[in-house]
């Protein structure tokens, strides 16, 4: 990657490594983000990601390597870096005995925001939250939608250049998650950078750049599209057809077909040979009387690279192994 | 006779109302998912069924026997995974297998049989002596499902187990339901995920505590008046945000690298489109009108009821 | 209730305590600690106290008197000095608990046959030590007056004289009077209630906290399967401990057991499981390991210690504080550990004991098992 003017960067890493009692939780990544741009990261659980977030927070120290967080050293500057950075967690780092308010006052506390700072940031916090009705409310009566975007704005109150979101929408529902990404791109709009680290692939489409990391290692780096092109050698062909369930038992079967799944209400087949596989698509649902309404080729999702990325690196179902 | 029957099923805890008046019936050898946001009630519903919790009014009934009166008698029946695995993390794959086999009384001549089965129904064969604390996630979860297998239950109820899994642990496991399913063992899950409630044979849509539709995934599409026109942009974000401001009142939504928007008129609705993007210098890659999903038919159902929509406007 | 299903509680439970570093700590390693810490530090004896002299009269009366306090193994002396103001600093310092002061002229009053008068100071801030200190010199005081008299009565009358009363005290079961013969039994009883109450109260709160509980409850284990099943593990390991006790008490204190060890053993277990079924009570209502662990310390440490007659004689209570004494399983164990430890007594006189024994545990173990309920709420 050509590092461009490092004034635009906000976080680089360069031969990164973290291990524990000789294990290597990461191992040798490199990667810059840019300074206003959305970086996701990506992997299975107890692939790293965690231990990388930390270690660019100031909470871990690396083993080896270098890295950089808005222009200070992850090894010397760990504290400076932490008023730098905002950091958000998928447990919502909040106290559910204390009211929305009651919350905002700890944090600002915390990050010793001034009495007059404090009252415009509070205003921003509980508006952004959508919390006006709520700000004398105990937070452990909030839905989870509105927690994690109470969190949010806890981590934003010192209002850093640097947003760090490990896994923030685990567990929140899909209107909750969109909602929460229309803020985070109000926030990129506004010049911060934003690490996030998500399972939803559908989430990572929205990411400007993404890095995967599987066993420990990066093993891609690029746009969503950069990474579709690059990492999907096969087709995927979309099936629309009724019974799903039962066409997808039998596309499995097909050998021109390497791997079929159900996407929301279509099959997604991933296969070696477009022209090969839809023939035999096509023969075998009306051999079984199964009524097709479309079948064509489509760019793949995420979650096809994801997978055929991981699959790829071996061993796809036994990626046990302790959380990092 | 059904698997699952309830009647006017209610929880109350003080004065909130967790889940109100829910009726509904699931046949013996479905994939029956419950699917609300946070908080829906989909948790307390789970346990009302299961017999672990008393309604406070309502009844429920498993293969015709009572959750309320006759919870006992049901438990033979039922394998349960609440959200947290109940897993013991200082006890191996296999003590916990096999602690879970002598709760319930499997056989000893089945038993290590039957053990056998679900570690390679799982893959967990590889880990069978490894401490439950120290499994992945997804290892857990699969473990947790193993342990609710053990007594060859007839109705399994899964509460949210798929929940902060990655995708590939989450295809495995719908793998393992289905072919769970075809041993017609029938199995209510409960999920916020809308792409896996897809894969639900029959769905249930909880919100605030009331079941808001109740059907097979195509029948609650049809609620959903209009085309669903799929749209890629060179920016699908900035389109999609230009498109909402364009239309506030039309449904659009980001769904990944694609804009899905709501139409009467397809035709007319994807010129507009494109000349609104056009302004602003983005360019429509492609366009179809397909089938809608059901976060679609969620978004556009419960739009109006997700509370402060955009913070920033 | 379903023998497998028992068995298998138990036997998880087992695996929990092996591979939980922290409780077996608590469970073994703790009753040593505070027996040998207790044992040692709460003696009740006054021995040898330091005791500083000021001899005005430095005649060979005046030393008699003082080897008198010296010879005697409840006194010792730190130090000679002369003036109150030393006296004053080695009290403050607590070098010395007693000063005795012979004045110049203990000799010539002693040798005219007048009352003589003889100073005597303790250090009334520890006033238990300071009462018996106090007696102590009195009797020494009192054998030597004694002797004097008869001296004298001999020389005036030249024939010789015997006291006409002569108390010969005897401490049955406790010759030498030593605390520890009773503190050690007692300490037995009360540091088991704390230790078996505690290690149970954290077994059913964490299943609460963890989420198994949840699922065991879907499960059909029953209510007394599961409590029962916890209990065994944690009874066999409270027996370990009063074994190592006992045997602290053997090779350590040298505590003389006289009565019957099986008797000793059965009687132990019977309390065990009220202990530990009271430890689990608390552990089904509070739900939280934290809380419970808590309360269960402040449930049983207090009564036990206060209240058993472990270290008060419950005769000499408050009557209401009597009978409150009688909720407290300590009391009849500490009774029965005494009994059997110092007098060798066996059911035959410890029978009321005993069955109030059974009688608490198995109150206990019922309530333990209506409290539980098998419903989330």
């Amino acid at each position: 990657m050509h590092s461009s003017n490092p004034r635009n960067i906000a976080v680089s890493v360069h031969n990164l490594s973290k291990q524990f009692d000789g294990f290597t939780a990461v191992d040798r990544i490199n990667f810059e983000v840019k300074k206003g741009e959305i970086f996701g990261f990506l992997g299975p659980n107890g692939a790293g990601k965690s231990t990388t977030i930390r270690m660019l927070c100031g909470i871990l120290p690396p083993t080896s390597g270098e890295g950089k967080v808005a222009g200070l050293d992850i090894h010397t500057q760990r504290e400076q870096i932490k008023w730098q950075i905002g950091y958000m967690s998928q447990k919502f780092s909040l106290y559910e005995d204390l009211t929305v308010e009651e919350n905002i006052n700890f944090y600002s506390g915390i990050y010793q925001i001034e009495e007059d700072t404090l009252r415009r940031r509070k205003e921003w916090v509980i508006e952004m939250a959508g919390l006006q009705r709520h700000r004398g409310s105990l937070t452990r009566v909030l839905s989870g939608g509105w927690r994690q975007r109470l969190a949010l704005g806890c981590a934003l109150l010192h209002e850093p250049s640097i947003l760090f979101l490990d896994e923030p929408t685990s567990g929140v529902d899909p209107i909750s998650r969109r909602q929460f990404w229309d803020l985070i791109y109000e926030l990129t709009g506004r010049g911060v950078t934003v690490f996030v680290t998500t399972h939803y692939m559908d989430e990572a489409e929205y990411c400007d750049r993404l890095g995967m990391i599987y066993d420990g290692k990066l093993v891609a780096l690029g746009t969503p599209e950069e990474l579709k092109k690059e990492f999907m050698k096969e087709t995927v062909l979309e099936v629309s057809c009724e019974q799903p369930m039962k066409a997808m038992a039998v596309i499995q079967n097909l050998a021109a077909v390497k791997e079929v799944t159900l996407f929301g209400n279509h099959l997604h087949a991933v296969v070696p040979d477009a022209r090969t596989a839809h023939k035999a698509i096509q023969l075998v649902l009306s051999e079984n009387a199964i009524k097709l309404s479309r079948l064509e080729k489509i760019s793949p999702a995420l979650e096809d690279v994801f997978v055929s990325l991981i699959e790829a690196q071996g061993k796809a179902t036994a990626t046990g192994g302790e959380g990092a | 006779m059904s698997a699952i029957r309830a009647e006017g099923l209610t929880k109350r805890f003080g004065d909130v109302t967790a889940v109100d008046q829910l009726s509904l019936e699931v046949a013996e050898g479905e994939i029956f998912g419950l699917v609300g946001p946070d908080g829906a009630g989909k948790t307390t519903t789970m346990r009302l069924l299961t017999g672990i919790m008393d309604a406070s009014s309502g009844d429920g009934w498993v293969f015709g026997r009572s959750v309320i009166r006759e919870s006992e008698a049901i438990k033979d029946d039922i394998g349960y995974m609440s959200q947290r695995f109940g897993l013991y993390h200082d006890l191996t794959v296999l003590e916990n297998i096999r602690f879970y086999a002598d709760i319930y009384g499997v056989p000893r001549r089945q038993c290590e049989q039957k053990i056998d089965e679900l570690l390679e129904l799982s893959n967990l064969a590889p880990f069978k002596d490894r401490r439950a604390g120290n499994l992945s996630g997804g290892m857990k979860q699969k473990l947790g499902l193993s342990c609710a297998l053990i007594h060859t239950p007839r109705v399994l109820f899964l509460d949210e187990p798929t929940n902060g899994v990655d995708p590939l642990y989450r295809r495995e496991f719908w793998r393992i339901l289905y072919q769970l399913q075809r041993q017609k063992v029938t199995v209510f899950v409960s999920t916020a995920y809308l792409d896996e409630a897809e894969r639900c044979f029959r769905v249930g849509f909880l919100h605030e505590g009331k079941l808001i539709a109740c059907d097979t995934p195509a029948n609650i599409k049809k609620l959903l008046n209009g085309q669903v026109l799929e749209l890629r942009f060179s920016n699908a974000r900035q389109a999609a945000a230009l498109l909402r401001e364009d239309r506030p009142e039309s449904s659009v939504g980001l769904f990944g690298d694609r804009v899905h928007m709501l139409t009467q008129d397809p035709e007319r609705d994807l010129n507009q489109a494109r000349s609104v993007v056009a302004k602003s210098h983005l360019e429509l890659l492609s366009s179809r009108v397909i089938d809608p999903g059901l976060e679609d038919v969620f978004i556009s159902v419960l739009k109006k009821d997700a509370g402060g929509t955009h913070a920033f406007e | 209730m379903n023998l497998r299903r028992l068995a298998a509680v138990a036997k998880k439970e087992c695996l929990h305590i092996l591979r939980d570093p922290r409780s077996l700590y608590i469970s073994i390693a703790l009753p040593m600690m505070l027996l040998l810490l207790y044992g040692y530090a709460l003696t009740l004896d006054v021995d040898r106290v330091p005791m500083v002299i000021w001899d005005q009269s430095e005649t060979t009366e005046s030393r008699e008197l003082i080897s008198r306090f010296t010879g005697s193994r409840y006194f010792t002396a730190q130090s000679f000095v002369s003036s109150y103001k030393e006296i004053e600093h080695s009290i403050d310092t607590r070098q010395a608990l007693a000063a005795l002061i012979i004045p110049t002229e203990f000799a010539q009053l002693l040798g005219g046959g007048e009352p003589t008068p003889v100073q005597l100071i303790v250090d009334g801030t520890d006033a238990n030590t300071a009462t018996l200190a106090l007696g102590y010199a009195q009797v020494v005081a009192l054998i030597y007056s004694q002797e004097i008299i008869l001296q004298k009565v001999r020389q005036l009358r030249g024939q010789v004289l015997t006291v006409p009363l002569d108390v010969r005290a005897r401490a049955w079961f406790n010759p030498d009077l030593e605390s520890k013969n009773y503190i050690i039994p007692g300490l037995i009883a009360v540091i088991m209630m704390v230790i078996s109450a505690l290690l149970t109260s954290l077994t059913v709160a964490r299943e609460w906290e963890t989420g198994t509980m949840e699922q065991l409850i879907s499960t059909p284990v029953k209510g007394p399967e599961l409590i029962t099943g916890k209990l065994i593990p944690y009874i066999f390991l409270g027996l370990l401990d009063v074994l190592l006790a006992v045997l602290m008490g053997e090779y350590l204190f040298h505590v003389p057991l006289r009565g019957n060890v099986a008797l000793l053993f059965t009687m132990a277990t019977v309390f065990l499981a009220g202990s530990m079924s009271l430890g689990m009570m608390i552990s089904i209502v509070t739900k939280s390991q934290m809380v419970a662990s808590q309360a269960a310390i402040v449930v049983t440490f207090l009564p036990s210690f206060l209240l058993s007659g472990f270290i008060f004689a419950i005769s000499n209570m408050p009557t209401v504080i009597q009978w409150g004494t009688y909720l407290i399983p300590a009391r009849y164990f500490i009774t029965l550990l005494k009994g059997i430890y110092l007098k060798g007594i066996g059911l035959e006189v410890l029978a009321l004991e005993a069955v109030l024994l059974v009688l608490f545990g198995v109150i206990v173990v019922l309530l333990a098992n209506y409290k539980f309920k098998r419903k989330l709420v």
